[in-house]
């Protein structure tokens, strides 16, 4: 078998395949993240949060009621962006504005009472989601075995990753956003309501890390204490992708699930810090970010 | 009458204070600190729960102790071994607390007990794995009570070798508990003539395990060892069985699991897998009995470090009465004389190194046929003697112990 490094280059093809499939997680919660603070100015540290709300409402839903799959891919994230409407309109307006701590600070506390409330509901040792049967089983590629489920992880994650793409960078939609958060008061004197836009767009950037939440419910352990970890690597993804960066939340990553997988292979205790290790280069030479705009 | 009455009074109170200063109750008060992980990733087995254990324990014994009353404080140790140093020596050196009793992570409680040395008070740690807590960690003040890594590994290593499982690839959680267990497994696997083919170290806490259930497939070892806890190894079962490591003739051996573990993997993910524990709810009529109290409390099945806590304590609060005395040497040696034998454990003996030792037991995960209700997840497969299970005393690395 051909060695790269000591590895053979099976698992190295394995390890790459796995690197991109963690990072289409990490791309889509980074794209929500940088469509609020890109759009907003927001920096939401209720993210993590909001990823573990997406899959506990998809197990509880399923508890419940017996929703199954498919429908919690579209009621989690609506329901969950339906409180993140909430919270802005209660919560973030009343600071819009004012510097960008505040909000850091207050997505924060929000998230900590979210967290601990439900600590208290359910504990920290995880809820049981059962995986749909058609995912089930998987394929045997040669190098790796590829369960089902992970393959559709990438195609849903890339799916919607290009779908906001598309929609905030191409359409009339998008540039009315953009538009809205540049200068609201011309927007709103051409009959647009700046303020309901700003509403949907936060709601829209925590409903797609609440889609996360519902892909990660079958295949992580779902607890109130799952998005805390997450939340930190997130946001160097989006520190080194630049913040704000659309495509470049999307692209780093991507590439970031790859770099730790790499690490996962060659040296294993250093892969939670490898993702910060490059967020300290990326900001000592380019500090903008790899994809942000100079400032 | 009266007359007789004070000088009797008077005569007692004099032989006492003779009798010297460590037999009394400092400040009045027996004090326990209550020190867990109450929100992270080990907040289940212990926790609040764990709480709930040792005002059972307390209201059992009566509330108070020879006319004097019990206190509780209680903290998160956030399963950082820096917050817990700072909160116990808060505890001893200004709130007068007598004895620590919880402790989960490892590390913590390594740090604790060095705090407790120095201030000469008591703890007794119920939450804790790693073996070396008693071997060149252990100090003159504080006992180990539930388990440790060093049956955890001869109870299910040694039975998975002997069923032909030779050739092992480690899981390792990256701090003192991992490392531990490691060590432990290793010993066991090597002794009964396998090998260990591999290991991987990885951060604590871990979410995603596919590249490293990825890297043991690849090794093609019999055994894929979990030598890690709580969540990281529900988290590695669940991926393991996605990748289908068992359906491609690899065995999964989870070295530590807790009830709460196996209750969050369900019988359907969790069936047949191999574990040892110091205890099970639904052993015998006393282990019943108590369970159902403590569900009646907190609304769930108890997990051994659970029971250890009720169990270490009652101990803890007999030998203070027996004595006299909350000073940590004079407790700590009456525990020592006093053999165990409660729902928790029979002949149970607290050893000069500060390890309770007693019998161990090898369980094996119910399939969702035989489970007949959330809770009712073990079948004991064997009993593993105290001698047997715990590291001899001939092999210890303690300073207390004369080799």
């Amino acid at each position: 078998m051909s060695m790269i490094f000591g590895v053979p280059l099976a698992v190295l093809s394995g390890q790459l395949l796995i690197g991109i499939i963690n990072g289409a997680f990490y791309a889509l919660l980074s794209l929500g993240l940088a469509v609020i603070f890109g759009l907003l100015k927001i920096i939401n540290f209720a993210h993590g949060a909001m990823y573990m709300l997406g899959a506990m409402v998809t197990v509880l839903m399923f508890n419940a009621l017996g929703v199954n799959y498919w429908v919690a891919l579209f009621m989690a994230p609506l329901l969950v962006g339906a409180f993140g409407v909430v919270i802005e309109y209660f919560l973030l307006r009343r600071i819009a504005g004012q510097d960008h701590i505040y909000s850091l600070l207050l997505t924060f506390g929000v998230a900590l009472i979210i967290q601990g409330v439900l600590i208290n509901w359910f504990g920290v040792s995880g809820l049981r989601y059962t995986m749909p049967d058609m995912f089930k089983g998987g394929i045997n590629l040669g190098f790796m075995f590829m369960p089902y489920y992970r393959a559709w992880v990438i195609v849903a994650a890339l799916l919607v990753c290009f779908g906001t793409w598309f929609v905030i960078e191409k359409t009339k939609l998008g540039a009315y956003l953009r538009a809205g958060t540049e200068d609201s008061q011309l927007m709103q004197g051409f009959g647009i309501n700046v303020p309901l836009l700003i509403s949907l767009t936060y709601g829209f950037g925590v409903a797609l890390a609440a889609f996360a939440g519902v892909l990660a419910a079958p295949i992580y352990s779902v607890t109130p204490v799952m998005g805390s970890t997450t939340l930190i690597v997130v946001f160097a993804v989006v520190v080194i992708g630049g913040m704000g960066s659309i495509g470049g939340a999307i692209i780093t990553g991507i590439l970031m699930g790859v770099i730790e997988g790499l690490t996962k292979t060659f040296y294993p205790p250093a892969s939670s810090a490898v993702i910060f290790l490059v967020m300290v280069l990326v900001l000592m030479f380019r500090p903008s970010g790899l994809f942000g705009k100079e400032a | 009458m009266t007359m007789m009455k004070k000088l009797l009074t008077s005569a007692i109170a004099s032989t006492l204070m003779a009798s010297g200063a460590q037999a009394a109750i400092s400040n009045d008060t027996v004090k326990i600190g209550y020190l867990a992980d109450m929100s992270g990733t080990y907040r289940d087995l212990a926790g609040p729960n764990g709480q709930s254990a040792l005002e059972m324990a307390i209201a059992d014994f009566g509330g108070s102790v020879k006319g004097k009353k019990i206190e509780i404080v209680s903290a998160d140790d956030r399963n950082s071994p820096d917050t817990s140093s700072s909160t116990v020596r808060r505890w001893v050196e200004n709130e007068n607390v007598d004895m620590v009793a919880g402790m989960v992570a490892s590390s913590v409680s390594i740090a604790v007990s060095k705090i407790l040395e120095e201030n000469d008070k008591l703890g007794i740690i119920s939450g804790s794995a790693a073996s070396s807590i008693t071997n060149e960690h252990c100090t003159p003040n504080h006992i180990h009570y539930v388990y440790d890594t060093y049956p955890l590994a001869n109870g299910t290593a040694s039975a998975v070798v002997k069923e032909g499982g030779k050739s092992w690839y480690l899981l390792t959680a990256d701090y003192a508990f991992g490392h531990s267990l490691e060590s432990d497994v290793r010993r066991v696997v090597e002794a009964n003539g396998g090998e260990v083919v591999g290991a991987i170290r990885h951060p604590f806490p871990t979410q995603d395990f596919s590249s490293f259930v990825l890297q043991a497939q690849a090794s093609g070892a019999d055994v894929v060892g979990l030598a890690n806890a709580g969540a990281d190894t529900t988290n590695a079962i669940t991926t393991a069985s996605e990748f289908g490591v068992t359906q491609s003739g690899q065995t999964l051996a989870a070295l530590l699991l807790f009830l709460t573990d196996v209750h969050a993997l369900g019988a359907q993910t969790a069936q047949g897998i191999q574990l040892t524990t110091g205890w099970y709810w639904d052993m015998n009529e006393e282990t019943r009995e108590w369970s159902d109290r403590f569900m009646d409390k907190t609304g769930v099945r108890p997990t051994m470090v659970h029971a250890g806590i009720y169990s270490s304590t009652i101990q803890y609060l007999k030998a203070v009465e027996a004595t006299g005395s909350d000073d940590a040497q004079t407790v700590r040696k009456q525990m020592m004389d006093t053999p165990i034998n409660d729902m928790f454990a029979k002949n149970g003996k607290i050893r000069i190194d500060g390890r309770m030792v007693h019998d161990m037991y090898l369980a094996e995960v119910k399939t969702p046929a035989e489970s007949k209700n959330e809770w009712d997840l073990y079948k004991i497969l064997r009993t593993i003697p105290a001698e047997e299970s715990y590291r001899p005393l001939s092999e210890s690395k303690c300073k207390l112990v004369n080799n």
